[in-house]
């Protein structure tokens, strides 16, 4: 039996980093083994990082900046990242939760269908893209900073923030409401929603999707899930309140309803 | 959307008609409870057709104890015009009417060449002799997975062991795999007799892009688990309860196009697999959207291999393009341990019929053109080479191994062999067979165990009708017959043709 905190060291005897298959089986294997805390050090782009691991209770530390699709189809674990992630953070993830504190790159989330992302700073393009949600799965995409273009596309489920803030160590700086977010917002949107904190510009917005009423339902969802962002980047929730949240919906769940003619001539 | 309006309709004439012999019927009102597109009813009096919304699936004349209906084309004249013909104004009175995109499923029914046609076969005659398939062993086996360029042993004393790492292979009794079709596209009970034939006959079935319900991971030894855009159903039971993972970047029914189950027919059953809120639109992106590049469709792979910890093979397939050959090579350098091609021919559930009908090439000279390159380049070892979307029956079979395919792939042959009268109306969601259709009463007509008899009963007549080929052609193993052009000649009109697959022409002789 192992013991339950285990240190990982990513580089080789030579000080090179190890190749991603050799690293991820020794983080396989240690989990395998009973470690319900795996501490990978000097991570150096290495990819696939707990790729498909459904260990419930197990916490991985990574320090370093980890490649792209680190935790791709996460079903469990709890991942904290103290550096910066790459592309495609959480792909397909089922269950989980991913914290990153740095930013978190393009498609972060992609067709996740439950768990948690909480980035601390910024993210890409087109992030959320094709979240889903079923039954009691639904994921949580929170950025602290600030996303690029496409934010929710093809959106079918789960909840994405962006909350326009530069986390620093003992203080928050505001970002312009207008760079928060950028346009094709919610492109295709047909399930769940986008939360951005200060006001979107209309024409930010893509196809099926629009500008709801921020509501007592929307503050009573929101609080736990910023409470816990807040948690992790040690700031106070009062610093979030500043600002107005906008709450983007889709238009309709049908958005494509009556395009196709089924009769055959 | 264009607005509905009053009279917007163009009166068309039916495309066929319910003729009932008054005689024979009974008016024992069998025929209506069968009928699911709402044609035939009764009025009090007696049985009366709607005709316009008859599709021909002869359901209620199956069923009829009478013998009394029968389903005729309706022959109006119209007037003519060799261009204009009807078919071409039935879609421009459709289009006018309603200002939709026509939709589709099955398969491109235009009457297209087919090359398979244009191919004959050899056989052994005098000189090399020809193999009774009765009498003596023909191997039908192989193995679905990358190959090692070479084997290396380690002798120690009288020990011989070998030293290469193998990488995951799938045995499969006989080179035909049943393709994709999810749970959305056929019924559950169809579903099921898929998997109970392949598991009779040791072969792999796909799930479509339709998750795999919890009813179904007992079978996962013969579940080939596709991995699409929309990532429906994807969770680790999904990838790591089944013999081999698919990536899906596209389809021969429609290339380039993505996926759309309209919410009508998110079921209960449908959620459940599909794990998305019932009577929602579940929508496929047209691309992947971590993948715009071979390096990214890598990735994919990897993470796949990663996920599984490198112990099922994982395949990619895609639709019979113009540059096929070219993104094949990419494939295989990526890491595909199994290529599909699919071609134009290909089946689906659901898809705008312009792109159904017109997008793609014929597999033929997918499969021929992908083989070639793959051997000019030194690659064609680390892959198996499957190719599906148009192999009706065992004679394109026969003709696909001996352009280059490892493996075939069938889809709309093992819905004919559960009865499916191709009507074509697979995206209505209310097939009178039971096949494809979710609706519980409808999907309940489909006799499981009948089903699987007759799934594994044409596999069985396939697989025997493929040795008698190569018998007759004096060759005693299907893994020496894959890619064997020289037994093929062409006796078509096209010439070129022949120089692209580097078939011979009927006539010359062995080079």
């Amino acid at each position: 039996m192992a013991k339950k905190k285990m240190e990982i060291d990513a580089l080789d005897g030579d000080k090179k980093p190890l190749r991603y298959w050799v690293l991820n089986e020794k983080i396989h294997n240690a989990a395998d083994d009973g470690a319900k805390h795996i501490v990978v050090k000097n991570v150096l782009g290495q990819r696939f990082i707990a790729d498909c691991m459904e260990h419930k209770d197990l916490k991985i530390d990574i320090h370093g900046t980890p490649g792209n699709d680190l935790g791709v189809f996460l079903s469990g674990p709890t991942i904290e990242v103290f550096g910066s992630c790459e592309d495609q953070t959480g792909n397909t993830m089922n269950a989980g939760t991913i914290i990153v504190h740095g930013n978190a790159w393009d498609v972060t989330g992609l067709a996740a269908r439950n768990g948690k992302i909480f980035v601390k700073g910024n993210g890409g393009y087109r992030i959320g893209i094709h979240m889903k949600e079923y039954q009691d799965q639904r994921p949580i995409v929170v950025y602290g900073g600030c996303v690029k273009e496409f934010f929710g596309e093809y959106m079918a489920g789960g909840i994405l923030v962006a909350l326009g803030m530069k986390i620093g160590n003992n203080k928050v700086e505001e970002v312009p409401s207008k760079e928060v977010v950028r346009g094709s917002l919610g492109s295709g949107i047909h399930g769940g929603a986008i939360y951005v904190r200060g006001e979107v510009p209309e024409h930010y917005l893509g196809v099926a999707a629009n500008i709801q009423p921020f509501t007592d339902d929307d503050l009573k969802l929101l609080t736990p899930i910023l409470k816990e962002f807040c948690k992790y980047f040690k700031m106070p929730i009062e610093n979030i309140w500043e600002r107005e949240i906008t709450k983007i919906a889709p238009s309709s769940s049908r958005p494509y309803g009556a395009y196709y003619n089924p009769r055959t001539v | 959307m264009p607005e509905k309006m009053e009279g917007i309709r163009i009166e068309i004439p039916s495309r066929y008609k319910v003729n009932i012999d008054r005689e024979k019927c009974k008016i024992c009102k069998r025929c209506t409870i069968n009928c699911t597109f709402d044609t035939l009813s009764f009025n009090g009096e007696r049985i009366v057709a709607d005709h316009d919304n008859c599709v021909a699936c002869q359901r209620c004349s199956a069923k009829c104890p009478q013998e009394a209906i029968t389903i005729i084309d309706n022959q109006m004249a119209f007037p003519f015009h060799a261009a204009y013909d009807e078919r071409i104004r039935r879609i421009g009175w459709e289009q006018a009417s309603t200002g939709g995109v026509m939709l589709a499923s099955c398969g491109n029914d235009l009457p297209y060449p087919s090359i398979f046609d244009d191919l004959v076969l050899d056989a052994a005659q005098v000189t090399n002799p020809a193999i009774d398939p009765l009498r003596e062993p023909i191997e039908t086996k192989c193995f679905l997975g990358a190959k090692p360029a070479k084997l290396e042993f380690t002798e120690t004393g009288d020990e011989i062991t070998l030293k290469t790492n193998l990488p995951p292979n799938i045995e499969l009794s006989t080179p035909i795999m049943v393709g994709q079709m999810s749970l959305g596209s056929i019924s559950y009970n169809a579903q099921i007799a898929l998997f109970k034939a392949a598991l009779e006959v040791g072969t792999l079935v796909g799930t479509g892009e339709g998750g795999l319900h919890p009813d179904f991971y007992k079978y996962g030894k013969i579940i080939n688990s596709e991995v699409a855009s929309g990532r429906f159903g994807v969770d680790a039971n999904y990838l790591k309860k089944v013999a081999a993972l698919e990536i899906k970047i596209g389809q021969g029914a429609k290339p380039g196009h993505g996926g759309h189950l309209p919410g009508e027919k998110t079921s209960k059953l449908i959620s459940e697999t599909r794990m998305i809120p019932k009577g929602t639109d579940a929508l496929s992106p047209y691309p992947h959207h971590d993948i715009y590049s071979i390096e990214d469709l890598q990735q994919l792979i990897f993470a796949l291999k990663e996920a599984t910890r490198y112990r099922v093979p994982v395949g990619v397939k895609i639709a019979a393009v113009h540059n096929s050959a070219a993104i094949a090579s990419g494939m295989v350098r990526a890491g595909a341990d199994f290529i599909t091609l699919d071609g134009f021919r290909g089946g689906t559930g659901a898809t705008p019929r312009i792109i159904r009908d017109h997008a793609g090439i014929p597999i033929e000279l997918a499969i021929a053109t992908v083989d070639q390159r793959l051997r000019e380049e030194g690659i064609r070892h680390k892959t198996t080479l499957c190719a599906g979307g148009s192999i009706r029956y065992s004679a394109d079979l026969v003709k696909a191994l001996a352009l280059g395919a490892d493996v075939a792939m069938i889809c709309t042959p093992v819905l004919i062999a559960m009865g499916c009268r191709v009507c074509q109306q697979c995206h209505r969601g209310t097939c009178a067979w039971g096949i494809a259709t979710q609706n519980p009463a409808y999907s309940q007509r489909l006799n499981i165990e009948v089903g699987a008899r007759r799934i594994a009963n044409l596999f069985h007549a396939w697989t025997e009708e493929l040795r008698e080929i190569c018998g007759a052609m004096g060759i005693d193993s299907v893994e020496s017959f894959i890619g064997n052009r020289d037994r093929l000649r062409y006796v078509g009109p096209n010439p070129k043709i022949a120089d692209i697959m580097d078939v011979k022409h009927a006539g010359e002789a062995w080079g």
